[in-house]
């Protein structure tokens, strides 16, 4: 200590010539970078952003990744003393969407057809009086009922395919193509949504929780003690939040696309795209995260404030299910959220190829939130 | 304080809350390079005088100068050549202490080493810590330390002592009296009598926004004593204090 002194009254009087320069030259991007780079540190330690932005939406993302890759899947049981041999079952197994149990017990599959694990029992037996060949019995289920139907037609096919072989057709043969399209995986719907998901918790949340605390604990107050403007403040907490968004969004995108076969039509350019759509996302969700951190009284206030925001829109903005799912009494509101529009927007530009310019109405409609919602933010905002 | 040069003078300050009337007329002069005591009861204007004088608060009339500058018309400029400590303040959440000072240099605008900053407050051992896991005598020096980056003129320290232990109270006074023979000017606030006598080169006493009293403690006892005063209690030669630091030692106890 004694030793500091010493050290400290030689440098005093150096010191104190470049600080009367320093009055004039006063950096405002070095204090803005500054916090920044502090508010960017923190946010990368504190659970409850990295949950909200990563883990949440990685998780949905893997759940439905694996769940949604080919499509509907039927299971059928096979039902025990079946003839196995024939060409109805070959023809079944070839489909790809049936999942045949050979080996299941009678009671079992009882029980599974009354919950709707199997969609329908198919037994198949030899006709011992010649033609037909063979006899194709199915029972559907009551519990799977759409499976069934699906199945249902499946079969028909089937049979008219198989009884058919080799005759002509007497009155006519249809000859049906299918374009080859673009394959619509289930990844392509929800991981859009999942990142609107994380812009908006990440905005909401995360805005919220920082400046409470920071007013909160009179850290804001600190701050004002020394030349930094608000304006830096604002700023710089924005610059940190909305980086970490981004690299968020872009690790989803990345982790969508090389392990689930996310689409991108456009490559890179449709990252671009994307992340551009992500930053007018999350700078409008941080104007909600401003509003309730003025209106919160308490810090435990925040969480309810911040659901009432999040959480309408996380059900009814298509993170999950199209809109279009909707009763319609339901589809006004739907289309009155911003998050509805990130959603689409992201859709349209990753799985159709949109650039910014086709989706320009819903970047209007954020656009217009973001202007109203910064409008009620300047209001509320809370610096003491 | 042979030249006793006035780096602060606040003339006639008021501030009214509404009705409430917090500070109704102060006036006083802080000298250069010395420790200058604000002393009173609670609600008594302290905090709110200190306040305004940092540029923290507006107030609602009266001169106040700062090193020259107006309070009005150069908070920014006062800004620089001054550090605060606040009372009860907290810091950026999820930052250890390095990372703490790194943002208050970017905001001072100043290039600081942190360690050797942490080095003036002896807490070079905690220099990874969280501020929330350091003691009450730690979180105090760190404040302290924070109010040191821009080698300000002058340090404002509202009550850096309340709530901790005698020996922790004992190091932050060491702490703010080298602050002093640097040739930093320092304005605290305190509650306890014992320690503005042994600090502190003036004081002044502040009992409902007025000031009942300036003067050096020795001078302010002197008059007292001359006007008949006598203590109740015998005076003994060492107090519990006393006793209490001779018992535990006088180390740092963090």
């Amino acid at each position: 200590m004694k030793d500091n002194i010493e050290d400290n009254k030689a440098n005093s009087p150096l010191e104190s010539l470049p600080m009367h320069r320093k009055a004039v030259g006063y950096n405002h991007t070095k204090a803005t970078l500054a916090l920044a780079k502090a508010s960017f540190r923190s946010i990368t330690r504190s659970p409850s952003a990295v949950i909200f932005t990563l883990a949440f939406p990685l998780i949905f993302i893997i759940v439905f990744g694996f769940i949604g890759g080919g499509g509907i899947k039927l299971d059928v049981a096979v039902a025990p003393g079946s003839d196995l041999q024939n060409p109805v079952i070959a023809a079944l197994e070839k489909t790809g969407i049936i999942r045949l149990t050979k080996n299941d017990t009678q009671e079992n599959i009882d029980k599974n057809l009354e919950k709707g694990a199997y969609d329908a029992l198919i037994s198949v037996e030899k006709n011992p009086n010649g033609l037909p060949a063979y006899f194709t019995n199915v029972k559907y289920t009551s519990a799977s009922l759409t499976n069934g139907n699906v199945l249902k037609s499946v079969l028909n096919d089937l049979a008219h395919q198989l009884n058919t072989v080799n005759q002509k057709p007497t009155v006519t043969e249809i000859r049906a193509t299918t374009i080859t399209g673009r394959l619509h995986r289930t990844i392509d719907f929800i991981l859009p949504g999942q990142l609107g998901f994380s812009l908006l918790s990440t905005g909401v949340f995360g805005t919220a929780f920082i400046f409470f605390a920071l007013r909160q604990n009179l850290v804001i107050k600190r701050f004002f003690a020394t030349p930094v403007r608000r304006s830096s403040i604002v700023l710089g907490e924005a610059i940190a939040r909305i980086g970490f968004a981004l690299l968020g969004a872009l690790f989803i995108i990345i982790i969508g696309h090389f392990a689930f076969n996310f689409t991108l039509i456009n490559g890179v350019v449709t990252v671009i795209n994307m992340i551009v759509l992500a930053t007018i996302g999350i700078i409008v969700f941080m104007g909600f995260g401003f509003v309730v951190s003025g209106l919160a009284k308490s810090e435990s206030t925040i969480p309810p404030i911040s659901n009432i925001i999040t959480l309408p829109q996380f059900l009814l903005s298509g993170t999950f299910f199209s809109i279009n799912a909707f009763p319609t009494w339901l589809q006004p509101i739907s289309r009155a959220l911003p998050l509805t529009y990130l959603n689409d927007a992201m859709r349209k530009v990753a799985f159709e190829g949109a650039n910014l310019w086709d989706v320009k109405q819903q970047i209007l409609i954020m656009v217009v939130w973001g202007i109203g919602i910064y409008a009620i933010a300047v209001k509320t905002f809370k610096w003491e | 304080m042979t030249d006793k040069k006035a780096i602060i003078s606040v003339n006639n300050l008021v501030k009214h809350y509404g009705e409430f009337k917090a500070v109704q007329g102060l006036s006083f002069e802080v000298y250069e390079n010395e420790i200058f005591g604000l002393l009173g009861p609670n609600g008594a204007g302290k905090t709110t005088t200190l306040e305004i004088i940092e540029t923290l608060r507006e107030k609602t009339s009266g001169e106040v100068l700062v090193d020259g500058l107006n309070v009005d018309s150069d908070a920014n400029a006062i800004k620089q050549i001054i550090g605060v400590q606040l009372q009860a303040a907290g810091y950026y959440p999820n930052l250890n202490l390095v990372e703490l000072l790194e943002l208050f240099a970017g905001l001072y605008g100043v290039n600081v080493t942190p360690m050797e900053m942490l080095a003036k407050v002896n807490l070079q051992d905690k220099a990874k810590a969280k501020y929330k896991e350091l003691s009450g005598g730690q979180k105090q020096r760190f404040s302290i330390a924070t109010t040191l980056i821009n080698s300000p003129k002058i340090v404002f320290l509202d009550e850096p002592t309340t709530g901790l232990d005698p020996q922790a109270r004992r190091n932050l006074w060491d702490l703010i009296s080298e602050i002093r023979n640097n040739g930093t000017t320092v304005v605290i606030t305190t509650h306890y009598m014992d320690e503005a006598e042994q600090l502190c080169d003036r004081v002044a006493f502040v009992e409902a926004g007025k000031i009942i009293a300036l003067d050096t403690p020795d001078q302010l006892i002197d008059n007292l004593i001359a006007g008949g005063f006598e203590r109740k209690k015998e005076v003994k030669a060492a107090n519990l204090e006393d006793v209490f630091i001779n018992l535990t030692g006088k180390a740092w106890r963090e």
